[in-house]
């Protein structure tokens, strides 16, 4: 079965980002294909690839990139929720005039049409939010 | 059409849970995560319309979320089964749609 995710909410603050890679490598496992994640509102935040959790916790941006470079799963964020949060690729950088930019490996930034294209290829969207 | 709902935060912090039952159509499926397993121990004030739920609905909790607040299996109202992530996966098979009330 094809899958899409949509993750609403920032890494570390309650559990979305959690189950939400639980639940994706869950169905991996089970064979299972996920066509996209989404990441909309404060769950952009899952792709900054400046974050530095401590050793001894879970690294929820390197985690989400494993799967990607393991998987090969579309990780899209969302451009407008992502420029408001201060996430950037490097062609966004440089269109905005800023000096770096900070996008995690495996991550891409799109729009909300990508969302409604996973919506619509998969058999199931399953959302995970504040 | 059966649907799965989701409920992530638990009934003494949001009224999801409420507005879950109050929307899903009987013998939908209601799977507690999160803090959402809260309602699904005995002993608190939600336990009565836990209760009710499970007698109109399939009603599940994810068993790591349980293990994770400290309560155990045994704890859980009677009629709720335990599920693990794979568990939720296959939830989600068996329905049709699947609905987040966060």
């Amino acid at each position: 079965m094809k899958y899409g995710i949509l993750v609403n909410e920032g890494p570390y603050q309650h559990q979305a980002s959690d189950t939400a890679y639980q639940f994706a490598q869950a169905l991996l496992d089970k064979g299972h294909e996920l066509f996209r994640v989404f990441f909309y509102h404060d769950g952009v935040n899952n792709g900054t690839r400046f974050a530095v959790p401590p050793q001894d916790d879970r690294n929820i941006t390197a985690r989400w990139s494993e799967m990607a470079e393991k998987h090969g799963v579309d990780l899209v964020i969302c451009i407008a929720a992502a420029q408001r949060r201060g996430l950037l690729d490097e062609g966004e950088a440089k269109r905005q005039g800023k000096d770096g930019n900070n996008i995690a490996p495996g991550f891409r930034i799109s729009g909300l049409g990508q969302l409604i294209e996973a919506g619509i290829q998969s058999d199931r969207l399953v959302v995970f939010g504040d | 059409m059966t649907m799965l709902h989701t409920v992530n935060k638990s009934p003494f912090e949001r009224n999801t849970l409420a507005s879950c039952l109050g929307h899903a159509k009987s013998g939908s499926a209601i799977l507690l995560i999160e803090d959402g397993v809260f309602a699904a121990v005995k002993g608190t004030a939600h336990e009565d319309t836990v209760r009710g739920a499970v007698a109109d609905h399939k009603v599940f909790v994810l068993g790591p979320d349980l293990l994770a607040r400290g309560m155990r299996p045994e704890q859980v109202i009677e009629g709720i089964s335990v599920v693990d992530y794979g568990g939720f996966v296959d939830l989600t098979e068996q329905h049709d749609k699947v609905q987040a009330w966060v």
